[in-house]
């Protein structure tokens, strides 16, 4: 059955979280904006203790529930939450969401990639009475979307049974707030085998104070000011043997499975990601309305292209690329909360959100002209935030790569 | 709840349809293009997977109920082998649909079950108008009060099959709104003109039609004597163009996905070129976004929705860009190949390029 009810729970999340973007973010944009690597506890601390009481959003482990009764079973939805849960809090400020306490990508990675016992060693710290961050690094100065150039090793120390971890990580989103602002873990990628590419990667599980591990630098970015972009070095950092994410049995036959499997995490992840730009595009798109309304122009849907407005034509084609977009991303989710395989639609989502976001903001500037490029609005705010969408989780290039070997149904060796 | 899963029905209406496109239309389309003629026998095959009389209640003559996402999952299926063969078959929906969503139960009773319990006949409508800016809520076409009639006048184009029609439906401007008028048969006034010769679908037949004082009873308004809202058909107008659309644009996809494939240079093939593999990725992206905003439109349709009508024109925006960016790189992946008429792809963007007119000229 083709349906596009949004069910009551996302509904009654909505409206909640629409009140803390409204409230809680919104007021505080442009301080923190202007404020760069000040960090914004009272959001932080509001967060944390609303998703402690609820439960909504956060990827710890549930409290055991008591057995269903047989055939009361409901539908899974938890990605669909996720999803309209980071556009709407993207939508109040994507550079404040970013530091969302809840584990963010690394809870991410070990949710997809973790046994249960992982899951509940890694995850259950986010419940806790203080907040706590997650990151990924995977990121290094050399290697970027091409990740089979990551130099950073992890080496066995067999007779402590630890993970020995050496190298450099840098970009990585929330990585300062994950290691030094309470006890929070970040998702290091390195290899076990630098002679064997990427069937020698995998990732790590490194938590919060963990001896060898500094944080060297800081970023100045475009946008998303709110959130740290952080440098991470690895001096002899050591990690318990469980802290490998994935069953440890593959290290021995050094295939790629490893790797795949910490690849699957972009798969629940990107549709993620690209939900927080459509936040941000929609936040653009509703105040220029506004704005053009105030002005006493008036959208005639309904019109032939001939007979409108350049404005108006700009407004529909930016609400056709907004929906469309949308609704790739809730298409991705709802495969992942089914249990259907995503990549593609995962990717595609990815694409058309990165894509969307950066045209709809830079119209948007245009459209608005001297008041939209002035700071006096978040016009111009939302267009250095945006941009970052199309390169995080996959630049636009990577996932169209992603989605061209799907089509083609060619290997990475056959489509580079 | 989100489900993007169409039933067990609708998937096995979209695989007859399927064999039919496939079978039928597409293989007949390139020969069809090139005469300008479709075979009544293709044709009567197509009418008779039943989609449109599967949306016709059956105390109207039909066997079932209508349904705007049925057929826009129909109408892509039908389209993907070829746009003027489907629109043929589809022709007698200008008409029935309409009935369907503003008719009376009386106007229902008259016309629908001799349409849909016999064999496809040349049922159809008039409504677009051959000048740059033609909007359907702004017609030049007008109907006069006169007595317990209306007279109408004006002049229509891309009438299918107006030469053999056996009823018409006419749009024309009352007052400040459109509305729709069942004419009756060898109406007196009614001029057909000679067939329209077009950049593509060239196999559809399609004619300039006038009207000079053509006196239509008041009875035989749409809706009768309140008239009708003329949104829930434009509505139905915009979901079938934007299927269409997206049959042709699924077509060409395949199509160039596939040569590409199959196309040897500087020793790879050329699919794996970056260049190549990208664009055919925006392509299925494109797609595939522009499918889902069409069925959610059609879905709000079917639910009573508020902002159905918008979604269902956000939808035919959509899909006439989608259609001239998917057709014109499927031709350009070929190259050469894809300007010579031996393969279908410039038929495709030819044909592609009709969608931003072609609104009105199929409904769901």
């Amino acid at each position: 059955m083709i349906e596009f009810e949004s069910p009551k729970p996302i509904v009654q999340q909505s409206n909640v979280l629409e009140t803390v973007a409204v409230n809680m973010m919104r007021p505080v944009s442009r301080y923190f904006d202007d404020h760069e690597h000040e960090i914004p506890w009272d959001y932080i601390n509001f967060m944390h203790m609303a998703m402690r009481a609820t439960g909504a959003g956060s990827l710890a482990p549930r409290e055991e529930k008591k057995p269903k009764e047989p055939g009361k079973e409901r539908p899974r939805i938890g990605y669909q939450m996720l999803a309209f849960m980071l556009e709407m809090l993207s939508w109040g400020d994507v550079g404040l969401y970013l530091v969302t306490p809840g584990g963010g990508l690394g809870a991410a990675a070990v949710e997809a990639a973790g046994t249960p016992e992982q899951k509940q060693k890694f995850l259950a710290r986010f419940r806790e009475e203080k907040p706590a961050f997650g990151a990924m690094a995977m990121t290094e100065p050399q290697a970027g979307s091409d990740t089979s150039m990551i130099r950073a090793t992890a080496v066995l120390d067999k007779e402590t049974n630890e993970w020995v971890l050496n190298g450099e990580k840098i970009f990585v989103t929330g990585g300062h707030k994950s290691l030094l602002e309470g006890n929070g873990i970040v998702v290091v990628w390195a290899t076990i085998d630098p002679k064997a590419g990427r069937a020698g990667m995998r990732s790590f599980v490194v938590e919060a104070n963990t001896p060898g591990v500094s944080v060297t630098k800081l970023e100045h970015k475009m946008g998303i000011r709110a959130s740290d972009t952080a440098s991470i070095v690895l001096q002899d950092a050591r990690v318990p043997f469980d802290h490998i994410l994935g069953s440890p049995e593959v290290i021995v036959e050094k295939t790629t499975t490893g790797f795949k499997g910490a690849m699957a995490t972009f798969d629940a992840t990107r549709p993620l990601v690209a939900a927080t730009g459509i936040g941000v595009a929609r936040a653009t798109l509703e105040l220029v309305k506004e704005l053009l309304e105030k002005e006493g122009v008036v959208i005639r849907y309904g019109l032939p292209r001939q007979k409108l407005t350049s404005i108006e034509r700009d407004i529909i084609d930016m609400e056709v690329m907004l929906r469309s977009a949308w609704l790739l991303i809730i298409k991705a989710v709802w495969m992942a909360d089914t249990g259907k395989p995503n990549s593609l639609e995962a990717s595609m989502a990815k694409v058309r959100a990165g894509d969307v976001v950066t045209k709809i903001t830079q119209k948007a500037l245009e459209i608005m002209g001297p008041v939209g490029y002035s700071r006096d609005l978040l016009l111009e705010k939302w267009f250095r935030d945006a941009k970052i969408t199309d390169i995080y989780e996959g630049t636009g290039q990577i996932n169209r790569l992603v989605v061209a070997r799907q089509i083609l149904g060619y290997r990475g060796s056959e489509l580079r | 709840m989100y489900s993007f899963e169409p039933t067990d029905e609708q998937k096995m209406l979209i695989d007859a349809i399927k064999r039919y496109a496939t079978g039928d239309l597409r293989a007949a389309a390139h020969d069809a293009d090139e005469d300008g003629e479709l075979k009544p026998a293709l044709i009567e095959k197509g009418w008779e997977l039943g989609v449109l009389q599967a949306s016709i209640p059956e105390d109207f003559g039909g066997f079932g109920e209508y349904s705007a996402l049925n057929g826009v999952l129909a109408a892509e299926e039908m389209a993907w082998g070829d746009l003027a063969g489907a629109m043929a078959v589809m022709t007698p929906a200008l008409f029935a649909v309409p009935l369907l969503l503003g008719g009376t139960d009386e106007q229902k009773q008259e016309y629908l079950p001799p349409l849909a319990e016999a064999e496809w006949q040349p049922y159809t409508a008039a409504l677009i108008e051959e000048r740059y800016d033609f909007d359907a809520t702004d017609l030049a076409t007008v109907a006069v009060e006169d007595g317990d009639d209306y007279l109408i006048s004006g002049a229509k184009a891309y009438v299918p099959f107006a030469n053999e029609s056996v009823g018409m439906l006419v749009y024309a401007r009352l007052g400040d709104q459109t509305q729709a008028f069942i004419f009756p048969k060898d109406s007196a006034g009614v001029t057909v003109g000679e067939r329209q010769k077009l950049l593509g679908i060239n196999a559809l037949p399609l004619y300039r039609v006038q009207f000079e004082g053509v006196r239509v009873p008041k009875a035989n308004r749409l809706g009768g004597a309140e008239g009708h809202p003329i949104e829930p058909i434009l509505a139905t107008a915009y979901l079938a163009n934007a299927a269409m659309a997206l049959g042709v644009s699924r077509a060409a996809f395949e199509y160039s996905r596939d040569y590409a494939k199959d196309r040897d240079a500087f020793g790879v093939k050329v699919a794996q070129k970056q260049a190549i593999a990208f664009m055919l990725a925006e392509m299925a992206t494109e797609i595939e976004a522009i499918r889902l905003l069409l069925w959610e439109a059609a879905w709000m349709l079917d639910n009573g929705k508020e902002g159905a009508f918008k979604q269902a024109y956000l939808a035919h925006i959509g899909a006439m860009d989608m259609v001239v960016m998917v057709t014109d790189r499927a031709v350009q992946i070929l190259g050469g190949h894809g300007y010579i008429r031996e393969h279908p792809v410039e038929m495709w963007l030819r044909n592609g390029r009709g969608i931003a007119t072609f609104a009105g000229l199929a409904m769901v």
